[in-house]
């Protein structure tokens, strides 16, 4: 049987999946459907310090192989999630990791501040990365030097790995992946979501209320496949992939690109537990190769 | 919450764009309340992406019944499904109509808009069992859309119908008639509704007027149905506060008093 464990250097993960931030709740929503111990880990929904509204409805919108959301990252809140959630992911063999947003580069600091002292958490991703709370989809992850700065300021006082999460939105995805490798990041995990128009013909309105939102979903799985491609070849530490993962093939597709893990997003809601067929998936493959080891493809694209 | 990945269907009955698959699926089938819904997987390939939400519609022992109208992609896809296939479901999910405490002689008024329908023939049934006098009324665009007018009068609930171009029943909207009777003689002592919003906006104003409680069944374009993605949002009010809380999670039933209509909220 293939080993499917993977070492990220900070954390070694029972298997290389894990369920993406936004797409997979608090986790808890999932225990109806799976023993979370199975996973490689799981990220949570991003959180701010504060509670937020997040968008006006519709926030959803579907299209070709893919989905269009402007959820706003409603949320509870630091304060909260510290209270309500967090004492119930104790004890996990999943890697638990939390996703930390901020309005401000400050904002970023004070989330990681609050949870420093607190147990249970395997890492952080910075979530510089969603287009849907900014006028026109802005984010830090589009420019190398804010990047730069905020994953040194949270460096500095994280007493936690680092992962920064990038968007496909940037010019050069590359360049802001070597500033944040620069500042001090652990790991990178991408892509976030594609920003992306919906537009309703008959009413001639945008079909979701925030008018941009970001797509994600087996739509976008050749563009991310290219960008984990084009980063694992310029950085040195670990490259968590993702976009439009749904299967074991899809899975190892981002490994051979050179990803060290993946994430696995809109999948969850297709099916509550796509991530375990995944996993089960990647072993099937594992063995028809006769692979013993999971980390044996990473980055073994043969051109 | 189960997901039953072949629960296959053991009866179909078609009318028009209306259609009503019988599934067996015991897990979910034996648990379900009426105003849940299941999520249901119309395609296995990428396109419908995201399953599709259907009230349940009836539940008797190991089988669950959907009643739905094809009104785009995923609708169409399963309206072609035939007796024998399996379909990947989800459920039973949501928080449903409120059936707590005595309801023994409730003057229950019931009522559905087009394919809003669906979730009120569970709900007729059980609340039957418990000792309410139920009232359905039935509304539509026109007589096509009255198509379980029969499967209600059969069950002993002869439903009160409208249509809006008066092709069958009362000419006007289902609200129109049910504020007529209520002007009559009829003195409902709790309104439940799914349909469209205006009709749901007018239910719950209706009720207000008459001071009583209405509960609302809410739709929305859902990511899930299980409370994970956030997408299915609608404005509600608790505890004095408005704030956009999930239909999937904490509805789709809510009380009228509750549900913040757009225009409303600030
Ligand atoms: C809790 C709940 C219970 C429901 N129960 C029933 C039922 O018992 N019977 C029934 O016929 N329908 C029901 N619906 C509506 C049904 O889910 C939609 O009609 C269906 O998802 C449309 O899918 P489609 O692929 O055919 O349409 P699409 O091609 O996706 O869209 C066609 C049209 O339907 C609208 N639409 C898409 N998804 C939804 C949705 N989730 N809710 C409302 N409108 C939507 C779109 O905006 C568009 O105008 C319910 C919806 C919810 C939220
Ligand atoms: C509804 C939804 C909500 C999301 N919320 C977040 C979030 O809070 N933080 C984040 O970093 N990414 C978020 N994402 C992006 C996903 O984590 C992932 O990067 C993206 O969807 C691509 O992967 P996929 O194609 O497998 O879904 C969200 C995606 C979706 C669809
Ligand atoms: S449909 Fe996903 S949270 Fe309600």
């Amino acid at each position: 049987m293939t080993d499917l464990s993977v070492d990220l250097g900070f954390c070694v993960l029972k298997n290389p999946v894990i369920a993406a931030s936004g797409t997979f709740g608090y986790g808890l929503e999932f225990q109806p459907f799976l023993d979370l111990n199975l996973l490689g880990g799981f990220v949570v929904k991003g959180l701010y310090y504060d509670p937020r509204p997040g968008n006006p409805p519709p926030r959803l919108f579907e299209t070709a192989g893919g989905l269009i959301n402007a959820i706003g990252l409603q949320g509870i809140g630091v304060e909260r999630f510290a209270e309500e959630v967090l004492p119930k992911l104790q004890g996990l063999e999943a890697a638990v990791i939390i996703n930390v947003c901020g309005d401000h580069e400050e904002e970023y600091a004070m989330v990681v501040d609050h949870l420093n002292g607190l147990e249970g958490i395997t890492a952080y991703e910075l979530n510089i990365s969603c287009p849907n709370v900014k006028q026109g989809g802005r984010c830090p992850a589009m420019d190398p030097d804010a990047t730069f700065r905020i994953v040194k300021e949270v460096k500095k006082i994280s007493r936690r790995p680092l992962i920064t999460k990038l968007t496909p939105n940037a010019v050069d995805i590359t360049g802001v992946a070597v500033s944040a490798q620069e500042a001090g990041s652990d790991a990178l995990s991408l892509v976030n979501t594609f920003l992306a128009l919906a537009v309703d013909a008959e009413s001639r309105r945008p079909a979701l209320a925030n008018v941009l939102g970001g797509l994600s979903g087996p739509a976008i799985k050749p563009l991310a496949l290219r960008m984990v491609y084009q980063v694992a070849a310029r950085v040195s530490i670990p490259v968590i992939g993702m976009g439009g993962i749904t299967s074991g093939t899809d899975a190892a597709e981002f490994l051979i690109a050179g990803a060290s893990a993946v994430q696995v997003g809109t999948a969850n809601f297709v099916d509550p537990q796509a991530t375990l067929n995944i996993i089960s998936e990647l072993e099937d493959y594992g063995r028809r190769h006769n692979i013993e080891k999971i980390t044996e493809l990473i980055g073994t694209l043969k051109i | 919450m189960h997901k039953d990945p072949s629960a296959s269907i053991t009866h179909k009955e078609s009318w028009g764009t209306y259609h009503m698959l019988t599934l067996n699926t015991p897990e979910i089938a034996t648990l379900a309340a009426p105003g849940q819904f299941i999520m249901v997987r119309t395609s296995l390939l990428h396109q419908p992406l995201l399953r599709r939400p259907f009230s349940i519609h009836a539940v008797s022992g190991t089988e669950l019944i959907i009643f739905f109208q094809s009104v785009g992609v995923g609708t169409r896809l399963l309206s072609l499904t035939n007796r024998g296939q399996a379909l990947d479901i989800l459920g039973p999910l949501g928080r449903g109509f409120d059936l707590s405490g005595d309801l023994k002689g409730l003057q229950a008024a019931l009522v559905g808009g087009g394919r809003g329908i669906a979730p009120l023939f569970f709900l007729a049934n059980e609340l039957r069992k418990m000792g309410a006098d139920v009232r359905i009324f039935y509304g539509g665009n026109s007589e096509e859309d009255l198509v379980l007018r029969e499967r209600f009068a059969s069950a002993g609930f002869a439903p009160d119908c409208s249509t809006e171009d008066g092709s069958y029943g009362y000419h006007g909207l289902v609200t129109d008639l049910v504020i007529k009777d209520t002007r009559e003689a009829y003195a409902p002592d709790r309104l439940y509704a799914c349909g469209p919003d205006g009709m749901l906006q007018a239910v719950g104003e209706l009720a207000h007027g008459l001071s009583i409680p209405a509960e609302l069944s809410l739709e929305s374009i859902m990511g899930c149905g299980f409370g994970a993605c956030w997408g299915c949002v609608h404005k509600i009010r608790k505890d004095g506060e408005e704030a956009w809380r999930k239909i999937c999670e904490e509805g789709p039933v809510f009380l009228a008093e509750d549900v913040v209509w757009r225009g409303e909220d600030r």
